[in-house]
Formats: C-alpha cells, structure tokens, sequence
C-alpha cells in the first residue's frame, strides 16, 4: 500500500516537473536579467557612471567577481572590460 | 475493420521501430557516449543549460512539439483513404522522424548545445543563415494564417467552445502572476483552470446564450465584409480579434501569458490523448472511410507526403531539439529517449488523428460525399475530426455535443499557443533580418509585431480565386507542410554531414533527407508549373503560384548547397 502511494506521489512530482520545467526556466533567465542589471549598478561607477553609494559596493567586489565573467560574456563582451578585473 | 486494430498496429510498429531501429541508430550511427560530458553539465547556468531527467525531459519536449498540427494534417490527408495516411505516419515516424529529432539532438549536444541554424551558419555560412531564416519566416507566416483560419473556423462552427477558450486567457494570466510572484506552485491552479474551462464548455453546451456565434449576431451565413462575395462577416471578425490578441499576446513577456498557458495545454494534451485512445478502446468503432480513393482529383504520390509533415516527419522538431532539449540532457544516452520517443508520441496524436477521421461516418457514402474532393477535404478535414474525436469520447459516456465543445477547445487552445509562438519567433526574425540588412527600425518590438500581424492577416484574408476574402487558410495547408519538410531537410542534411565526417555509415539521415527533397520537389513542380501556373496552368492562381515558387527555389537551393557540401573534402564541421 505505502509503496504504491509512494508511486503515484512520484508520478505526481515528475508530471508537475513536466509542466513546470519551461516556466522555471523563464524565472531563471526574469531574474537573471535583473541580477544582470543590478550587477551594471554595482559596477557603474567603474564604467564612467557616477555611483553615489561606489563606498558600499566596492565591498562587495570579492562576492561579485566570480560572477563578473559569466556577466560581461552575457553583456556581449568577450573580453573583461575592466583593466582592473582581470579574469580572462 | 475495427479502428483498435489499426491503433495495436501502429503501436507495435512504434514499439518496434524504438525497441530495435532506434537501438541500431543510437549504438551504430549516433554511437551515443554515456560518459561524455553534455552541454548541460559543461556550461551549466541554472537557467537555459540545466541536467534534467530524461523524463521531465522527454515530457518537455512532446509538450512543445505536440499542437493542432498534427490533427489538422491527417484529417485532410484521409481524403485519399485511411492507408496511405496511416504507412505515411508510421513509417515516416520510425525511419523519418525518430531519426530527424533524435539527430537533431545528437549533433547540437555534440556541438555545445548550439541550435542548427547556428551550426548551418558554421558550416556553409552567412549564406545558410539567410536561407534559414527565409525559411523559417516562410513557415511562420504560413502558421499564422493557418491557424488563424483553424481557430476562425473552429469558432464558428462550435460556438459553444469560443467562452472557454477565452475564460482561458485571464486565468493564465492570474496563474502566470501567482507563480512568478508569489513562488506558489502551478499544478493545482492550472487543474483548477482546466477544470473552470471543461466546466465553461459543459454549461455552454446546453445554454444557447453563452455560445458566442457571430454568424448569428451578423445576420446569418449570407452577411457578408462590405457586400464582397464569398467571407463571412463572421470569419472576418474573428480573424480581426484573433489578430489583435495576438499582437498583445505575442509582445507581453512569456511567463505572463504564453507559459502559463502552455501548462494548462499540457494537462489538455493529456486529456485530449487519454479521451481519444480509451474512448477508442470503449466504443471499438468500425472504420468506414475506404482504405484508397479510386478517384481523387489530385495524386496522392507526392502530395500526401506534404500534406502530413507533423506526425510524420518535421522540421519544427528540430528547432525544439536543437534549441532547448539539447541543452538539458543530462546524459547523450538519453537522446534517444527524449528525441525518438519525442517523435513517436507525435506520432501516436497523428494516428488517433487518422482514426478518430476515419471512424466518425456511418458508411463510406457519407465518408465519399463529405471528401468530395482535395479542396472540400482541406475545408472540412478538422471539422470531421472535432465530430469524430466527439463519436470516440461517448465511449466514455461524454455527450456528444459536450464531447464536440471539449475536442474544439483542445485544438483552438493548441492553435492559438502555436500562433502566439509563432507570431513571436516572426517578430524575432524580422528584427534580425532587420540587423542582417542593417534596417534598424525593424528591430522595435511594435514595429516587428506590427509587420508580423497585418501581414498574418493579410494572407489569411487575401481574395483568392471564385471563394473570395478568407480561402487562403486552408489553400496554404500542403504549402506549409513543405517549407516545414524543407527545414527537416536541411537538418538531416547537417546530421548526414556529421556522420560522414566521423566516417560513419551516414545512409538512414541521408535517405530521408532524398526523400523528403525529392518529393518536395516533384510536388512543387508539378503544382507551381502545372497547376497554379499564373501564365497557363489549370487552376492558376497568384497566391500559391508566388509562394510555390518562393519554396521551389529554396529547395533547389538546399539542393545545390548539399552537393557543395558534400563536395567539399577539407570542410570540417566543427565537432568535438
């Protein structure tokens, strides 16, 4: 009995990963938009616009960096636009 | 003969061709690595590159490449009798499609994950870009008009569907909120829609008032646009507000709308399969349809071929494969589940198809004289199949006209998902045709849409021949299955390719790919020169002569870009 609830729970799960895997994706790529943009705001001042908070984030730099490739390669550029970041 | 034995007969071949050809294709041709690292692994990203189980994987994929499509196509092709229709989408799903999508997959998972028409581009250039995009726009454009045809035509002749179909949009919308802001989960909402939907589509099968018929608020069948012969005032209107949905649907972000939608239409893609095969199963109807028509006014060799492209073979498939599967498979074994089997689940929505057509008249008298001829069984083909699926459902117990109601919202919601689909990827490739050309306007969201949509309806309602405004739809239909085995062609032609570059034995993609171009070929010749031939032909006609020579070109083309291809011994394709 609890073996084949254990089944149709499972049958469940898959059919409702089935419908929701395009959605999730579509999340995914909403928020990674938005996290692309703040990551733009947290860097402005380094592409030559005035960051009145430039203080606060350069603390987050250390946390930041190893998302900036993957950024600046989804921005469209190849190469890091930074001089100061070197990462390729 | 009993419609199940045709059914058992189709799933055993199936069964067959995915048990043993398949096997033979994945560790001969393909020769599939379980421990090679796919893109889903190697460029992992949490949002397009994610390992998923083939399962989800293989669900994902029959829900996007599963639509109207594959109805709307056998249920015309029947006209030339229930066998050539039913050896075409078996046999074309087991040694045509299977391959094509299961190729697809391979080659783009071979490829990081790239999609053909960036692979095509690699390989023969800026030139094969164009060519795609040409195509792909060709058979948007097609889709658009066709299925608003469908969808118009739907309408009018089941009323009673229209109410749900539109109670759909808003609860969609309210879901796509709920799960996006409010992280909730969609399984028991999107039931909940369905369930308000068949609930609609129940009541409005008994209530007169709830049936939105425009013929009847326009004044009967005779109203017509302006006074101009032939197009119903009603199909007008229809097509208008399908095009202003559209317009709005296709330009809103996907998960307000489109995705919400989709997963409402995978449980109806469900439903509509499980009422259709165990109402099969329960009313064991006989067929009545003739197993070949004797005196059909048009050969069924080659037009049968592209009167049947989804469920038999297409090259939509590939861009599904291709684009998003291939980016999400967690091991290379795992493609010949997700993209063989992804074909032969197309297929078995075609056979239902083919059945469901072929059982629905009490004697082959009535099946003859409602496939009176090529023209009547374009027209009337989906309507025979929405009755049809409605005779198989009262198997279940299902009224008849509530079973009618349910089958036309199913299919309208498919179409109308598809169109919105499509009317976004037009959009999209304007705007790069746009940046192909350097034309910069034509990168403006509203501007692209606003190209896609009137030239949609311009299509759909173009005067065409003595039935005037709004014949074009269903004319389109043979011209839409061929741009569609046109981009099957050139991607059989990338896999054929492959396999020769990694000296492999490259005969069951390169088969097909003849195959699907020659018939093409001898189908537009023989209907662009023959027939539609604006200078002399026996039904000339401007419409199809324009587009059947757009297609004909293309095809030689391709031909032509094959032979280079293969010509060329230093080329290398740029697998790892």
């Amino acid at each position: 009995m609890s073996e084949s609830k254990w089944s149709l729970k499972r049958i469940i799960e898959l059919y409702d990963q089935i419908i929701s895997q395009p959605h999730r994706t579509e999340i995914a790529r909403e928020l990674r938009d938005e996290d692309d943009l703040f990551m733009l705001l947290l860097f402005s001042e380094m592409v030559g616009i005035p960051n009145p908070v430039f203080y606060y984030t350069l603390e987050l730099y250390p946390v930041m960096l190893e998302k900036f490739h993957d950024w600046h390669l989804r921005m469209g550029m190849e190469k890091s636009p930074l001089s100061g970041i070197r990462c390729c | 003969m009993s419609g199940i034995i045709l059914a058992v007969i189709g799933m055993v071949v199936f069964a067959l061709g995915y048990r043993y050809y398949s096997k033979f294709i994945a560790e001969k041709i393909y020769r599939l690595d379980p421990t090679y690292q796919t893109p889903a692994h190697k460029f992992k990203d949490g949002v397009d590159f994610v390992p998923t189980n083939k399962f989800v994987l293989w669900g994902h994929h029959f829900t996007s490449v599963a639509g109207a499509a594959p109805i709307v196509g056998p249920a015309i092709a029947v006209y030339w009798g229930w066998l050539p229709a039913f050896l075409w989408v078996v046999l074309g799903t087991v040694f045509a499609a299977g391959v094509h999508d299961f190729g697809a997959l391979v080659l783009s998972v071979r490829n990081k994950g790239q999609s053909v028409g960036t692979i095509a581009h690699k390989l023969i250039g800026r030139r094969a870009k164009l060519l795609f995009l040409f195509i792909i726009l060709l058979l948007v454009l097609m889709v658009n008009a066709v299925f608003a045809w469908v969808i118009a035509n739907l309408f009018i002749k089941f009323p009673a569907s229209v109410l749900s179909v539109f109670i759909q949009i808003p609860l969609a919308i309210w879901i796509g909120y709920w799960v996006y802001k409010k992280q909730g989960n969609m399984l028991l909402p999107s039931l909940a829609a369905l369930a308000t939907m068949y609930l609609a589509a129940i009541v409005a099968s008994y209530v007169e008032p709830l049936q939105i018929d425009l013929i009847g608020y326009f004044g009967g069948e005779g109203s017509t646009v302006m006074g101009m012969t032939a197009t119903s005032m009603a199909f007008f209107v229809w097509i208008i507000i399908l095009m202003i949905y559209v317009y709005i649907a296709s330009t809103l972000p996907v998960w307000k709308l489109l995705q919400p939608r989709d997963y409402i239409n995978s449980h109806q893609l469900v439903v509509g399969l499980l009422i259709l095969y165990l109402g099969l199963l329960f009313s064991n109807p006989t067929i009545s349809a003739p197993a070949t028509n004797t005196e059909a006014d048009v050969p069924w060799f080659p037009l049968l071929f592209i009167t049947i492209a989804c469920g038999a073979i297409s090259g939509f498939h590939g861009l599904v494969s291709s684009g998003t599967s291939s980016k999400q498979l967690d091991k290379e074994t795992d493609a010949r589940f997700v993209g063989y089997l992804g074909a032969v689940g197309e297929g078995t929505l075609a056979l239902v198809a083919i059945i469901a057509t072929v059982t629905f008249f009490g004697s082959t008298a009535d099946f003859t004289a409602v496939y009176s001829s090529f023209g009547a069984a374009s027209s009337e083909g989906l309507g025979v199949f929405v009755q049809g699926a409605a005779k198989l459902a009262t198997g279940l117990a299902i009224p008849p006209e509530v079973a009618s109601t349910i089958v036309s919202v199913i299919i309208v919601s498919f179409a109308a998902t598809t169109l919105d689909t499509s009317v976004r990827l037009m959009r999209y490739i304007i705007s790069e045709i746009g940046s192909e050309y350097n034309v910069n306007s034509l990168g403006n969201k509203h501007v692209a849409t606003t190209i896609a949509v009137v030239s949609s309806a311009a299509l759909v309602l173009i005067p065409e021949g003595p039935k005037g405004f709004g014949s074009g739809g269903y004319l389109l239909w043979p011209l839409f299955g061929t741009s569609n085995q046109l981009l099957a062609g050139i991607t059989l032609l990338l896999v054929s390719f492959w396999l020769r570059n990694q000296g492999r034995n490259y005969a069951p993609t390169m088969i097909p790919m003849i195959f699907l171009l020659f018939m093409t070929l001898w189908a537009m010749t023989s209907q662009v020169f023959g027939k539609w031939n604006v200078f002399g032909g026996s039904e000339p006609s401007g419409l199809l002569f324009t587009f059947g020579s757009i297609i004909w070109i293309f095809a030689i083309w391709i031909l032509i870009e094959a032979l280079i291809l293969f010509n060329k011994k230093d080329k290398e394709l740029p697998t790892d």
